[in-house]
């Protein structure tokens, strides 16, 4: 059986590329996927430590975090969509109306 | 004083209704005054003075019966702790004698003037002011009895202050005519000159009333009656001196004495009552009320009794220069209030009184005559329409002379004997009792005078005499000049007798000068009986008669006569002649004719420097300094100063700094804070993940 340690460095692996891709890409999709493999990297830790006790809470719970991920792209890409349509770019530099 | 024993029998419940009816009769033609018409006026105002008259004579029959003074209680007054003074009229010999002369007198004045302001007011033209005129005229007689009936000093002083309003009223009552003073003074001037005058004299009746308080702790006349002894001399003397400056200005002495021929500027009615017989000689009761204070200092007598005999010889002076026939007169009342002064200054309190009452009989006299005289030379000048019957005629188209016509001008007159009898033959007896010819009332009145002077002060004496002297040929001078000759004028050519509501009151006024003097005859000394029982028999002693005296100054007066007839009657004046005396006494006339410059060294010495203080206060104190000087430059500047102060440093620097600092502080903390806000996600994600890098690493080394 694989020591449950491994599981946790290639989380932190998986994690840690997340967020420097959210952290340093510039398009918008790549940063989508960057939070999706953050995501990820916390539902295997959830798998990991599940298996690893026998307790199904785990388990359960990354269901529910994969359903509530589906959603909020769908939600994303739906704004990636509008910003396209009225800056003809999914470059988030781009987007800065907000800076104060 | 009587409280605690039997209610003495008699009438004396009645005195307050001698102050209470006037009273009625003035409320009476207040309110219902336009309505019941000149004639109503005359009856209610009369009848109001005659009613009061009528208790003055039941209060005399009282006191036959029962000599004592009697104080009628009538109302609480003043109450401060152990002060208690009530408002309590005092019923004696004095005060009723008083009492009789200002009602009776005042009685025969009003129904003289119900006929005399007929025509005044039509002359001034100004009808309406007939209801005015009665109205203030029992508004005098009711402040005359408060001040003759009260029972202490107070009181006293609440009437002598009334009568002195009623005599600033009455004496400016054509307020707006004469308003230059080119000839004589205005009228609403003389009012004032009055009313002034007074207020000096009335300084010096209050101190004498605060010292009174002071050293007697009552104003009672009994209180202070009781306690002269008790109080030192010097005391005594003050209050006394002082009580003399006021008499001095309500009775017309010197210094006082210049407001009293200007009054004559009031209606002649008021002349006679309230500047002859009755106002004026207020002051010589004060003093004879006061007999216990001023018999106690012999040196404050002495200057009383110098002032009235100065007083007398000086005023009768002025007299003879006179031409106005109501100013002559004016300065022989001031000449006689001189020789009540100088009597009852000398401790002859009844022959001050005495000369007081038959005075009042025949100044009123001479003055209500001097009136009828004046009206008839008036109507002959310009006559009324009811004068002539071809209707048509109006007052006013007769008014314009080139020069102004003076109907009081003596020069103006001549040969009125003819034209106006009855008043002739009363101005006759008024001018004879006056000049003191014995049996006339006069005579026994000034004969008691001048032989008390003569037993007393000869300096008083040798004064008085001579003012007698001058008294009697200033009166052959009117006379002559005003009944005898020929009319100098159209208008006294013209001249008519006066309706029989003026002369009856002459004839009464003619009787009681005739026939007063026996009042108190040499041998009987009724009068002299009646005032003992309220002065005492020190201060009521009987004056033998001095038969030297009498023959002394009856020769005296006929000489005076005789000699004004040498002057006048033998070759009476023309139109347009000088005074005859002019040319033998040259200057000594022109000051006699200009009342030896009193009024101007008056103007010189006082009013100049008074409204010369007046002015430098009012431009260099008031206005320069604290207005000028201290309210815009201390108040105004260091207010404003102060303002600046608080507006610059204080509001905009401090508060406003403040406020602004906190607001540019919060506004650069925003400013640096809104660089975080960078707009890129990015920077925002890398915060998010430091800070939970920061709290994890917290939890974890914790």
């Amino acid at each position: 059986m694989v020591p449950v340690s491994y599981y946790i460095a290639l989380s932190a692996v998986l994690f840690s590329i997340g967020a420097l891709g959210v952290l340093i890409r510039r398009n918008a999709i790549v940063i989508f996927m960057s939070v999706e493999l953050m995501l990820n990297a916390a539902n295997l830790l959830f798998v990991a430590f599940a298996r690893t006790y026998a307790a199904l809470n785990g388990q359960v719970f990354v269901f529910f975090v994969m359903t509530v991920a589906a959603a909020e792209v769908a939600v994303g890409l739906a704004l990636i969509v509008a910003v396209f349509r009225s800056k003809h770019s999914i470059d988030i530099d781009e987007i800065s109306s907000l800076k104060g | 004083m009587l409280f605690s024993e039997a209610a003495p029998s008699g009438y004396f419940d009645l005195v307050p209704w001698i102050v209470f009816l006037p009273l009625v009769g003035l409320l009476i033609n207040l309110v219902i005054g336009r309505r019941i018409g000149e004639r109503g006026i005359g009856l209610v105002a009369s009848l109001a003075s005659g009613g009061a008259f009528v208790v003055a004579v039941l209060l005399a029959l009282s006191l036959q019966g029962h000599h004592e003074a009697v104080t009628v209680y009538l109302a609480d007054w003043i109450t401060i702790g152990s002060f208690s003074l009530p408002w309590a009229f005092r019923v004696d010999t004095l005060s009723v004698t008083m009492m009789l002369v200002v009602s009776g007198i005042g009685t025969l004045i009003h129904i003289y003037a119900a006929g005399y302001m007929h025509y005044d007011v039509r002359y001034k033209g100004d009808p309406k002011s007939y209801q005015r005129f009665f109205i203030y005229l029992n508004l005098f007689i009711a402040a005359m009895m408060i001040l003759v009936s009260g029972d202490n000093y107070l009181m006293l002083f609440v009437g002598w202050e009334g009568v002195g309003l009623c005599s600033f009223l009455l004496i400016g009552f054509w307020y707006t005519k004469n308003p230059d003073a080119s000839e004589g003074t205005g009228n609403a001037y003389a009012a004032k000159k009055a009313f002034v005058a007074n207020r000096v004299g009335d300084f010096g009746f209050l101190m004498a009333m605060f010292l009174t308080f002071w050293a007697f702790g009552s104003l009672q006349f009994d209180a202070v009656k009781a306690g002269v002894e008790h109080v030192p001399e010097g005391i005594i003397m003050a209050i006394t001196l002082f009580m003399l400056l006021g008499v001095a200005g309500k009775s017309a002495q010197i210094p006082l004495y210049v407001w009293l021929p200007d009054a004559m500027a009031g209606p002649t009615p008021v002349s006679a009552l309230i500047h002859a017989a009755t106002m004026v000689t207020a002051g010589v009761y004060l003093v004879t009320r006061s007999a216990p204070l001023f018999s106690a200092v012999h040196q404050a007598q002495e200057v009383v009794a110098l002032v009235g005999a100065a007083t007398a010889l000086f005023a009768a002076t002025i007299a003879v220069g006179q031409y106005d026939i109501k100013k002559v007169l004016a300065y022989s009342t001031v000449s006689q209030l001189g020789f009540m002064v100088a009597a009852v200054g000398m401790g002859a309190y009844v022959a001050g009184m005495f000369h007081l009452v038959t005075h009042a009989f025949f100044k009123a006299l001479l003055f209500l005559g001097s009136g009828s005289v004046i009206l008839a030379v008036e109507r002959g000048h310009h006559p009324l329409d009811e004068d002539h019957h071809d209707s048509g005629h109006d007052a006013d188209h007769h008014d314009h002379d080139h020069a102004p016509f003076d109907p009081q001008d003596m020069r103006n007159m001549g040969g009125l004997r003819s034209k106006i009898p009855q008043t002739f033959w009363t101005y006759i007896m008024g001018t004879l009792a006056l000049s003191g010819i014995p049996i006339w009332a006069g005579f026994f009145s000034k004969d008691e005078i001048l032989t008390d002077a003569f037993n007393e002060n000869l300096t008083v004496y040798w004064l008085l005499v001579a003012a007698a002297f001058l008294t009697a040929f200033y009166m052959g001078r009117q006379v002559w000049l005003v009944f005898f000759g020929q009319p100098r004028t159209h208008a006294a050519e013209a001249a008519k007798e006066s309706p029989l509501t003026m002369t009856i009151p002459l004839m009464v006024l003619a009787l009681l000068s005739v026939f007063g003097g026996f009042l108190n005859f040499p041998t009987t000394h009724q009068f002299t009986n009646w005032l003992e029982h309220t002065l005492g028999h020190d201060f009521a002693h009987v004056t033998k008669f001095n038969l030297t005296v009498a023959i002394a100054s009856t020769l005296l007066a006929l000489t005076a006569i005789g000699l004004s007839w040498l002057l006048y009657g033998r070759k009476p004046l023309v139109a347009g002649q000088p005074d005859p005396l002019r040319r033998l006494l040259g200057p000594v006339f022109t000051g006699m004719h200009n009342k030896w410059y009193i009024d101007e060294l008056y103007d010189f010495a006082i009013l100049r420097p008074y409204q010369a203080l007046a002015k430098f206060l009012a431009e260099v104190v008031d206005w320069r300094f604290w207005h000028d000087w201290f309210h815009d430059s201390v108040v105004a500047k260091g207010f404003r100063g102060f303002a600046r102060f608080l507006a610059n440093p204080v509001d905009l620097g401090l508060i406003d700094g403040l406020a602004n600092w906190l607001a540019k502080s919060v506004q650069t903390a925003a400013a640096s804070l809104s660089l975080l806000q960078t707009g890129y996600v990015r920077n925002y994600a890398l915060s998010v993940f430091l800070g939970v890098v920061v709290i994890i690493g917290y939890l974890i080394t914790r």
